[in-house]
């Protein structure tokens, strides 16, 4: 037996060769090989009594595995238009130069890869960058140079001579140099409060009393959709079923957003706790926290936190000494697929399948994973769900507005000075965010992530809460000085990439809206294509399948309505009724390249005889 | 015996079977709604988007949709039509439809929801022009995976008609296509005989059987003399209505 054959079949012998989990067997398999390819697909069909397609179709979908081999050191650098404007270019420059490769390569030796991936969740330490589970932040060319000098000493990432971050950061299960950057602590969840008063409290209650009061508190979803707790909670237990399912979406993708990360590393014993709650008021016996793969960085530690809680019976069976209260939880790895943060895409991943929607009707809290009532909750939900549980509900909801109770915790980032998490009661105005924040000339601010809206200055005094502008955390910050068609093109093509693919609409219309945002973007457009944008952007919003693909068209659409004039600026209607489909001298390079001389009639200087030895510029 | 569901369709009465989709019902009373991925005797996946009608003001697909009391749906009007005519027109420019040469030509559904829909000329889109090798391993089968519309009739035939998993999805997003279970279409166990192979399962020209190109003369194919649809329409005296549709913002 090779050492591939080898390394596969213990893949898939470390699961029990269970299909369920054939996404840890890809992880497994894409970490040590460094690629998965037709021979391990193969092998792993082979060992799981399934087709091949069935693997081929899982392992083509997400972005971390790949079937070219990737470097032993695969260096991922975040191409988030936030990375880009703190100088990601020339970080990106540094990298090339002292590996010898180019973005998408691997070296000839095998050592390393060089790769680009959408935000990671460190935008307010940008430019950052993955190395391998590794994060690395605020990067300067200087330090590319330190960082690759050392990995090629040592070469094991994980030993990267940093310094580590505050807190738990610096625990050693984490050692990363990354910072909480908390700004400001509110009330509900950045405090210290008595561990597992939630629990105690919820211990001594019925399964409709912890509903109630979830319900009471008016709670509502905080990975963006705002969905109320407490009904999602309570259809899940009143559908009769064998099994139930309490899943926590650690999978936060939206650009801008990294407040879960920030939980995760501080406040996992209180998610834990929620989740628990959860478990007890709807009735079920396991759980699953879905970790994007960007964060893998906070397995070890998020382990040590479940196993601590097993010993403290906190985890396992008769929780807190309640006979029958049996619960645990188990870790699912993402690998790089923001569709996944989606809660039905989340469940199939947890699947085994790809990472699409599933069709709802059903919803999942009546048919969710394998058919059974889930749960699907933000890690935020599960932390504000154990302090209601402590606290009360009509504390709760003290805080906020009428529809949107409680604190809201903001990852604020872009053009401000003091970039990071803000706790701040629902109903905060975007000027407000902005002051604290520090923001310097704002011109434009993204509330809710290129899938919410693209504010302008005139609307700064609008409110973040469900009833206004609603967002899962995002708040991005654009000074004057930055270009909004770059920010919106830039938007457009994190949609391209992170289509699932499903449905029509969303995969084939935002190609189309990329490539004419591109153009107007170039000053090539006129007036048609404003309408032309518009339209697609409504035919996509209407008709797509899921949450994703309705809201991809919002960073054109949004800007559209918002910034009228940057796009009245770049449109020109000509006299001559001709509209300019495209740019002759652009279109001509590859054929002046190719020819090594230039054209005779499209460059004027050519019949200049002074010029005509000249060569095409490379 | 289940109470049948009552509710509208553009303002007609539909009655439905508890647990029929909104298309079962529509088809049913031969009310037709324009589909793509959706076909008799297969799990409807929702996919295409082209039946998506309004449901109580809200847009949902017709073939997932549950039928439910009391609710109205559009689904005959030029807001609607609009939506679909930009879906299928992305179809058609995501691919290489080339009507002329394909041997699918006029019993092509694609092509046929063109018509139906009134898109008689080349489009407003880009046309992305893959160039995805084709398939042509198999004695009796080629695979042209660039005419492809990712409708996935001959995975779901394949694996809930013919018991096997000759095709599967692979890729994401612009680069999701059609994969087979295997190095080529050769090396699976795909049969001639397979209902995911079968002239009626791919609606368009991307599984082609050998030795069936053209088979039917310009005159005799399926839609040459009615419009895609007209089977569900039956005699109902649908034709003025569609050609008033037609004439709505016709290209």
């Amino acid at each position: 037996m090779d050492d591939q054959t080898r390394i596969v079949n213990q893949a898939c012998q470390r699961v029990g060769n269970d299909r369920l989990r054939l996404m840890d067997i890809l992880l497994d398999v894409q970490r040590e090989l460094r690629c998965i390819d037709h021979r391990s697909i193969a092998q792993i069909a082979q060992q799981l009594n399934c087709a091949r397609i069935e693997v081929e179709e899982v392992a083509s979908f997400y972005s971390f595995f790949s079937s070219p081999r990737k470097g032993d050191i695969a260096i991922r650098l975040c191409d988030d238009i936030v990375d880009r404007f703190q100088g990601m270019p020339a970080i990106a420059r540094a990298f090339e130069q002292q590996l010898g490769i180019r973005m998408g390569e691997t070296s000839a030796d095998g050592t390393f890869s060089l790769d680009w991936t959408p935000c990671i969740g460190l935008s307010d330490q940008a430019p950052a960058a993955l190395i391998n589970d590794t994060p690395v932040t605020r990067l300067t060319p200087q330090r590319v140079v330190e960082i690759i000098a050392e990995l090629r000493h040592h070469g094991d990432p994980a030993k990267l001579n940093t310094a580590a971050g505050e807190g738990n950061n610096a625990h050693p299960q984490i050692a990363v140099e990354v910072h909480n950057q908390i700004r400001h602590r509110g009330a509900v969840l950045l405090n210290d409060a008595p561990a597992d008063a939630g629990l105690d409290v919820a211990l001594t209650l019925n399964s409709d009393a912890i509903l109630q009061r979830i319900e009471d508190s008016q709670l509502r979803g905080r990975g963006g959709a705002g969905f109320p707790t407490g009904r999602k909670w309570r259809t899940a237990a009143n559908t009769i079923a064998e099994q139930r399912y309490i899943f926590c979406n650690a999978d936060e993708g939206e650009p801008g957003t990294f407040k879960d990360r920030v939980l995760l590393t501080e406040h996992a014993e209180l998610m834990i706790e929620g989740m628990t709650i959860a478990a007890l008021a709807v009735g079920a016996a396991h759980g699953i926290i879905y970790l994007r793969g960007e964060y893998s960085y906070l397995k070890q530690h998020l382990e040590s936190v479940l196993s601590q809680r097993r010993q403290q019976h906190r985890l396992g069976c008769s929780i807190g000494g309640r006979p029958g209260f049996d619960f645990d939880i188990r870790l699912q790895l993402g690998a790089g697929a923001y569709m996944c943060g989606e809660e039905s895409a989340l469940i199939s991943s947890c699947e085994g399948q790809r990472g699409e929607p599933k069709t709802r009707p059903p919803f999942t809290a009546e048919r969710g994973y394998l058919g059974y009532p889930s749960v699907v909750d933000n890690v935020e939900t599960f932390c504000c769900a154990a302090r209601i549980l402590t606290r009360g509900a009509a504390w709760f909801r003290g805080f906020g507005t009428a529809a949107s109770a409680g604190t809201k915790l903001f990852s604020i980032c872009g053009d401000c000075d003091r970039p990071g998490i803000y706790e701040l009661p629902f109903g905060v105005t975007v000027d407000e965010l902005l002051i604290a924040a520090g923001a310097r000339d704002p011109a434009a601010v993204l509330v809710g992530g290129p899938s919410g809206e693209l504010i302008s200055q005139t609307a700064f005094e609008r409110r973040i809460c469900f009833e206004d502008l609603s967002t899962a955390g995002a708040v991005v910050v654009f000074n004057d000085r930055r270009n909004i068609l770059e920010i919106v093109e830039y938007y457009m093509a994190f949609f391209v990439e992170e289509s699932c693919g499903y449905c029509t609409p969303c995969r084939v219309g935002n190609v189309f809206l990329h490539e004419r945002i591109s153009k107007v973007r170039q000053g090539l457009a006129s007036p048609q294509d404003l309408a032309y944008l518009q339209e697609l952007g409504d035919t996509i919003a209407k008709t797509s399948r899921c949450g994703l693909g309705q809201t991809s068209p919002n960073p054109i659409l949004s800007s559209l309505q918002n910034f009228p004039l940057v796009y009245s600026a770049l449109v020109k209607e000509r006299d001559d009724g001709w509209q300019a489909g495209f740019d002759i001298q652009r279109a001509l390079e590859e054929s002046r390249r190719l020819a090594k001389r230039r054209s005779f009639i499209y460059d004027p200087s050519y019949s200049d005889s002074t010029n005509s030895d000249k060569e095409a510029p490379a | 015996m289940n109470t049948p569901i009552r509710f509208q369709i553009d303002g007609v009465e539909v009655l439905a079977e508890p647990g029929q989709s909104i298309m079962q019902a529509a088809d049913a009373a031969g009310i037709y709604i324009p589909r793509l991925c959706d076909v008799e005797g297969l799990e409807p996946q929702g996919s295409c988007r082209v039946c998506t009608v309004k449901v109580n003001g809200r847009t949902a697909a017709a073939c997932t949709q549950p039928a439910a009391a009391d609710i109205e749906v559009e689904n005959d009007t030029l807001e609607l039509t609009n939506y679909r005519r930009d879906l299928v027109r992305m179809l058609f420019h995501e691919g290489n439809h080339l009507c002329p040469i394909c041997e699918a030509s006029g019993r092509c559904e694609l092509q046929a929801m063109g018509y139906r829909l009134g898109i008689s000329q080349p489009t407003k889109y880009p046309y992305l022009q893959p160039a995805r090798p084709v398939d042509a391993s198999h004695p009796d089968i080629v695979l042209d995976t660039n005419r492809c519309i990712r409708c996935g009739r001959c995975i779901r035939a394949s694996r809930d008609i013919d018991g096997k998993s000759v095709f599967g999805y692979v890729g994401r997003g612009i680069d999701k296509k059609v994969g087979v279970n295997g190095d080529n279409l050769l090396a699976t166990d795909a049969s001639i005989d397979d209902c995911a192979i079968a002239l009626e399962t791919c609606p368009v020209g991307c599984i082609i059987q050998k030795g069936m190109g053209f088979y039917k003369p310009i005159g005799e194919r399926s839609f040459d003399h009615q419009p895609i649809g007209s089977n569900i329409e039956g005699n109902r005296s649908g034709a003025a209505h569609r050609e008033e549709t037609w004439r709505q913002g016709e290209e």
